[in-house]
């Protein structure tokens, strides 16, 4: 089907092996994506109870699409692309490892000024201002395309001019990306980050499909965004429930609706957003459920769903899923003043896929491993990173910004990309003026982006952290 | 407790347009009420008609000074602008639409309010598809329905209804 808002270039047609079957896909989708295609909704099973997992994150960070692809096991399929002839297995359980010796030591080997680790928009914009202020700049991402969470925005962003307020999220991502290939920076892509040693500058381990990468660096920017909530009821890993996000993946970068009709649980902008784009994708949407009293994200983005006969179900939660294999259906029930179910009003949909948008909970496992002071800050979504108004954080030359310094938005990740970008390039004593110039200039625009009411609660989250930063960054 | 989704009654009174501002002329309707940090209506307008004193003040259209020349429908990213021209019995209804196909003029669609709810067949009467693939779609509906039609379905089509 026609896609009203995106175009699919799919690239060359390849054949992969998948447990003895030929499995014709792009080569632009990744192995996850190509099985989902094709029908195959399980892609491993629980270690225990052997119960049947189905794709849910599609960014590598969940791990329910573990599989072996040629002898290697634990592979993340979400994360790799396919390629003619590749062996895939899935996993019964658990992978074995293979009698081939380790991978080398290392593949390669990088002396950089700033480490920019995650490309989306936050990364990005550190690693442009940063390279624009002359400084050696590596970026690494672990996906199988750049550009994080925009390249799967197909709708325009609010904001202001200069932050390409009522342009499309994707077409952000291909400005920015545009921006950076005309500096100098690095670019690893399907590279992950797995470890920081810092001592006077910070070394680095990147796991790449060539092996492992050593990258020096004087200063890192961890923009490594985030992860999707999960809320407990019973049936919530059959395959069919999906996190927001990873069906955004399917449907907008890889151009594979998985079902035909869901249920979305929570009415915060990533749910309603979500509702919208999968009626454009054809879905039929059954409702839109929300335990709280009122929505949580705007009303303009409510009201688009609402006039095409979406149903906004507030005070209900999701009861249970329904199926065996996959997800058949949906159960709600309302909920009295303290979120308890009440009994009897129970109410069923026949739906294929359900859908959380229930929150994310920032990537923080790399500031943590290099030693980071940190705190569990409701407000920001979780455990993030202490950190000053210059994302700096309690680690000498490490900055976080976006996402993983706190849950928030596209556009004020890229302004605290150039902030830390600029930052940690002034420090290193490049065009220290200029650095100051566009510090400036960001924070005046994420101070009058973050004005709203709907900012209320990330600013106190923020104001919290800067507090702490006093007493921990020197 | 309103509706999710919703403007509540008195608030949208304030939105609407009085009948002598938009009678034989189109102008916009900015159905946007939150304090939300956006103010794209306000840059793309070439006749400054939108009021918007700071990113986080809900816009108000200077009907007087709007032409009616639809850009802000097309770029508003909370599809939340429409225009309304009134024309003795009947009235015509501008709205944003990001489905395919886009209904061409003279095809008879279903028009929606605010819920979703189907209230009239409606004859197309204009649509103009932006580089940026937002429609807007202009429908002839009875003068009663102007402030009540707020989007459209193609006749046969699943999406939402
Ligand atoms: C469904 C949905 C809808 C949204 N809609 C909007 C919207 O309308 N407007 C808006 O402003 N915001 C929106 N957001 C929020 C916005 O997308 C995020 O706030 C924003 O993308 C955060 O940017 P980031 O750069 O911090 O992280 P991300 O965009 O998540 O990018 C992080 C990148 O880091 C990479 N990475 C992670 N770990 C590693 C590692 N160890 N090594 C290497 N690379 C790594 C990832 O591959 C990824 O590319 C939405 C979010 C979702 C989920
Ligand atoms: S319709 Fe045209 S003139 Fe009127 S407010 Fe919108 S952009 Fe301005
Ligand atoms: S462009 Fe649309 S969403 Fe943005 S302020 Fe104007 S009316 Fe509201
Ligand atoms: S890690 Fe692949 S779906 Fe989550």
């Amino acid at each position: 089907m026609a896609h009203p808002i995106l175009e699919f270039d799919r690239g060359r047609e390849v054949e992969f092996n998948f447990e003895g079957r030929r499995i014709r896909a792009f080569e632009s989708e990744s192995i996850a994506a190509a099985l989902v295609a094709e029908g195959v909704l399980t892609l491993g099973w629980s270690p225990k109870r052997r119960r049947p997992r189905g794709f849910f994150c599609g960014i590598g960070k969940c791990s329910s699409c573990l599989m072996t692809v040629d002898g290697v096991p634990n592979v993340r399929t979400c994360i790799t692309p396919v390629r003619d002839g590749v062996e895939v297995w899935r996993q019964r359980p658990l992978g074995e490892l293979p009698e081939a010796p380790p991978p080398e030591a290392k593949a390669g080997e990088l002396d950089v000024d700033l480490l920019v680790i995650g490309g989306g928009p936050a990364g990005l914009s550190a690693a442009i201002e940063a390279s624009r202020l002359g400084a050696r700049v590596a970026i690494a991402d672990e996906n199988v395309r750049p550009g994080g969470q925009l390249i799967k925005q197909t709708h325009k962003f609010f904001g202001s001019r200069e932050n390409y307020a009522g342009v499309r999220g994707i077409e952000i991502a291909r400005i920015l990306l545009r921006e950076l290939d005309g500096l100098s920076a690095t670019w690893l892509t399907r590279a992950t980050v797995i470890a920081d040693y810092s001592g006077r500058s910070h070394d680095v381990v990147v796991s790449t499909p060539e092996g492992p990468w050593r990258i020096r660096a004087d200063a890192v920017v961890v923009s490594t965004g985030a992860m999707e909530n999960m809320i407990p009821f019973p049936n919530n890993d059959l395959p069919g429930v999906m996190g927001a996000g990873g069906l955004q993946t399917l449907m907008h970068v890889f151009g594979v609706v998985p079902g035909e009709s869901a249920l979305i649980v929570g009415a915060g902008n990533v749910g309603l957003i979500l509702a919208y784009q999968l009626l454009q994708a054809g879905v039929d949407v059954k409702a839109i459920v929300e335990i709280m009293p009122k929505i949580g994200g705007y009303a303009v983005h409510a009201a688009k769903v609402r006039r095409m006969g979406v149903p906004i179900l507030l005070r209900h939660t999701l009861r249970r899923a329904v199926g065996r294999e996959r997800v058949e259906g949906a159960e709600i029930v309302r909920v009295d003043e303290n979120f308890r179910p009440i009994e009897g009003t129970e109410e069923s949909f026949d739906v294929d896929m359900i859908v959380l948008a229930v929150g994310l909970t920032p990537s923080t496992e790399i500031p943590r491993q290099a030693g980071a002071a940190w705190d569990y800050v409701p407000e920001l979504g979780g455990p993030v990173p202490i950190h000053d108004p210059y994302l700096r954080t309690s680690v000498e030359g490490m900055y976080v910004a976006g996402d993983s310094s706190g849950i928030e938005e596209a556009t004020t990740a890229m302004l605290e990309g150039r902030v830390a970008g600029a930052h940690a390039a002034a420090e290193l004593g490049l065009r220290p003026d200029r650095a100051e110039g566009v510090i400036k200039e960001a924070l005046r625009q994420l101070e009058s982006f973050r004005s709203g009411p709907f900012s209320a609660k990330v600013v106190r989250g923020k104001q919290r952290v800067w507090e702490r930063a006093r007493e921990v960054i020197g | 407790m309103s509706e999710p989704g919703v403007i509540p009654e008195d608030v949208l009174a304030e939105l609407l347009p009085p009948d002598e501002k938009a009678e034989g002329r189109a102008v916009a309707v900015i159905e946007c009420h939150e304090e939300i940090p956006c103010d794209t209506c306000r840059w793309v307008c070439p006749v400054k008609a939108v009021i918007k004193p700071a990113i986080t003040t809900p816009p108000r259209c200077d009907w007087d000074a709007c032409i009616g020349c639809g850009t802000c429908v097309l770029a508003c990213p909370g599809l939340a602008i429409f225009m309304v021209k009134l024309d003795g019995e009947w009235a015509e209804v501008s709205v944003p639409y990001e489905f395919l196909p886009v209904p061409k003029r003279g095809e008879v669609v279903w028009a929606l309010d605010r819920v979703g709810r189907r209230v009239a067949t409606a004859e197309v009467v204009r649509a103009v598809t932006s580089k940026d693939r937002t429609s807007m779609v202009t429908i002839r509906v009875p003068r009663g329905l102007a402030h009540s039609v707020r989007a459209i379905l193609p006749p046969e089509d699943g999406t939402g209804g």
